[in-house]
């Protein structure tokens, strides 16, 4: 064999593995987007892998009847507040990491990574009651409080960071020109930091998005979408939805989250590269 | 002056205390549940706990998941890393492809899972069309659970390996090309380059994924209530089901006392190898 075919059959193996792996990913949500519209005489053909008819019956039924879309209503209503909540706290303390040296701020700084370490959803157990007394059982705000606790440890790291990268040069010349630090800080270093803040909004948004343990531990009426699928689909021992509404189900979920990363791709690539740094 | 050297710990102060609560409260709450009963301190509660067969099941599921799932995802991150660093045609894409299940949530991993594996599903209609069995394979029911193990390591793996392959794809991204064409001159070959050079640079992102996901694992709920429900226990499913089902508050917070346990354990490890490297002032 000479070097020439060693080559070609080098670079076909290495397509094949990629192609292989894109496969791996893909394939799963093809499958499961075709089968949350395929009819149920179609599903249950064995002759039939990929289906030719197709209904929007369960996707609508488990909307509408079952209420995935209060779901989806609460979801966002709950990521938004936790965004609010997180970034209010977390914007001042990141901040202050990044532009300050002060003593004790390792120990700080260390004791937030432990602290994001620390694992909320389980402390939610303990929390509810808590909340039963605080009247803030099965509220919407209870939920966001309790995701705020998750993401503010990953709010304060990323923003220190995004801060961090503004230089410092830009505020010290804008208070040379008679701004007050928090003058500067509004005027320079927030625009600055702007798109890097959004990127980890949209990543705080994702996080509560997906959370299901708090959520359904908190709530009961006021479900946000995956604790409302969940109980929808597993009740308490497992496997109560006939298949099609489960593929219904995996749509619904799915095709958010997929459209946020069409538009965050970039994004977070680089976001973890920063917190990694 | 004064007033300056206090601004720091001012702006901190919030959401440090915020989350002091959170975790501070809780933590309380559950030694006050786990431990006292009518008010006076009893180990009643514990002793349900660990008489019952699901507790140990559910110890020994959480712990083999994790052990199982890891491992693999890691190892599988790190030569995806190494494989995509590469420059080559169509990188974006397949990039791309590799991070979408990054935000998918357990819970629709596993319904997408379900799609491919349930008797009607995927897979066994291609099987038995292409005729390789003439009889859907099972991988769901409690007369399974080995199977149904197989499929929560199989989701997760799908699921949760993006997270991993993107973090160890920065620490990549970050090693300098100086180190690599220095040894290329030398005349090291690949695999040396990788073993002296890539890999021990890269051990930070590999150390802090790791620890990252077990901890996660620690924490494995949607996805098994999903696909197996209590075929498979595991911690803070039975923690979840005491809780909404049985109303057993005290034994709930026992489960939860034994993850946070398992995980500030982890979570020792994880300052212990992490270290604060990043995140330095800029001066």
């Amino acid at each position: 064999m000479n070097d020439e075919t060693k080559y070609a059959l080098k670079k076909v193996g290495f397509y094949t593995v990629i192609f292989v792996v894109v496969i791996w990913i893909i394939l799963p949500l093809i499958v499961a987007f075709l089968y949350g519209f395929t009819t149920k005489a179609d599903y249950y053909d064995p002759n039939k892998v990929i289906p030719h008819h197709f209904t929007t019956e369960y996707v609508k039924t488990l909307l509408f009847t079952l209420g995935a879309w209060d779901g989806i209503k609460n979801s966002v209503i709950v990521a938004t507040l936790t965004i609010i909540i997180s970034f209010i706290l977390g914007i001042p303390a990141g901040y202050s990491i990044a532009k300050f040296i002060f003593p004790g701020k390792d120990t700080i700084k260390l004791s937030i990574v432990a602290l994001r370490m620390f694992p909320i959803p389980i402390m939610t157990i303990p929390l509810v009651v808590l909340y039963i007394r605080l009247h803030l059982a099965d509220t919407l705000l209870g939920v966001a409080l309790a995701h705020t606790a998750m993401a503010l440890p990953f709010v304060v790291l990323i923003t220190s960071s995004i801060f961090a990268g503004v230089s410092k040069e830009y505020e010290e010349a804008a208070m040379v020109f008679g701004l007050t630090r928090f003058g500067s800080f509004l005027r320079i270093t927030l625009p600055l930091a702007l798109p890097g803040l959004a990127a980890a909004a949209m990543f705080t948004f994702v996080m509560s998005w997906n959370e299901v343990f708090v959520a359904s531990v908190l709530t009961l009426t006021h479900r946000t979408l995956p604790a409302q699928i969940l109980s929808i689909m597993a009740g308490s021992s497992g496997g109560a939805a006939p298949d099609y509404y489960k593929f219904a189900a995996a749509f619904i979920m799915t095709l958010p989250s997929m459209i946020f990363i069409f538009f965050a791709r970039k994004y977070l690539v680089t976001m973890w590269g920063i917190t990694l740094k | 002056m004064e007033r300056r050297s206090l601004l720091p710990y001012l702006l901190i102060l919030p959401a440090f205390a915020y989350l002091l609560f959170f975790v501070g409260y809780p933590l309380v709450q559950a030694l006050y549940l786990a431990f006292t009963k009518n008010g006076a301190l009893s180990l009643d509660t514990v002793r349900r706990t660990v008489n019952n067969y699901y507790f140990w099941s559910a110890l020994k599921n959480t712990i083999a998941l994790a052990a199982v799932i890891v491992p693999i995802q890691v190892a599988l991150a790190v030569v995806l890393a190494l494989l995509l660093n590469k420059a080559f045609k169509g990188r974006d894409l397949a990039i791309y492809a590799l991070v979408i299940p990054l935000t998918i949530s357990d819970v629709a991993s596993g319904l997408i899972w379900y799609s491919m594996l349930s008797p009607y599903g995927f897979l066994n209609k291609f099987l038995m069309n292409i005729g390789l069995t003439s009889h859907p394979i099972y991988f769901f029911g409690y007369q399974y659970r080995t199977r149904e193990f197989f499929v929560i390591v199989l989701s997760e793996i799908w699921r949760s390996t993006a997270i991993v392959f993107v973090m160890i794809l920065a620490g990549l991204q970050m090693i300098s090309k100086d180190y690599l064409e220095a040894a290329e001159v030398f005349g090291a070959n690949y695999w040396t380059r990788l073993r002296r050079i890539v890999l021990p640079l890269l051990k930070p992102s590999i150390q802090s994924a790791l620890i990252i996901r077990t901890l996660f694992a620690m924490q494995i709920f949607g996805v098994v209530w999903i696909l197996a429900g209590r075929d498979v226990p595991v911690l803070a499913g039975e923690g979840f089901y005491q809780l909404m089902e049985i109303k057993d508050y005290g034994v709930a917070s026992i489960y939860a006392l034994v993850i946070a346990g398992l995980s500030l354990l982890l979570g020792i490890l994880y300052v212990k190898f992490l270290k604060a490297e990043y995140l330095e002032v800029k001066t």
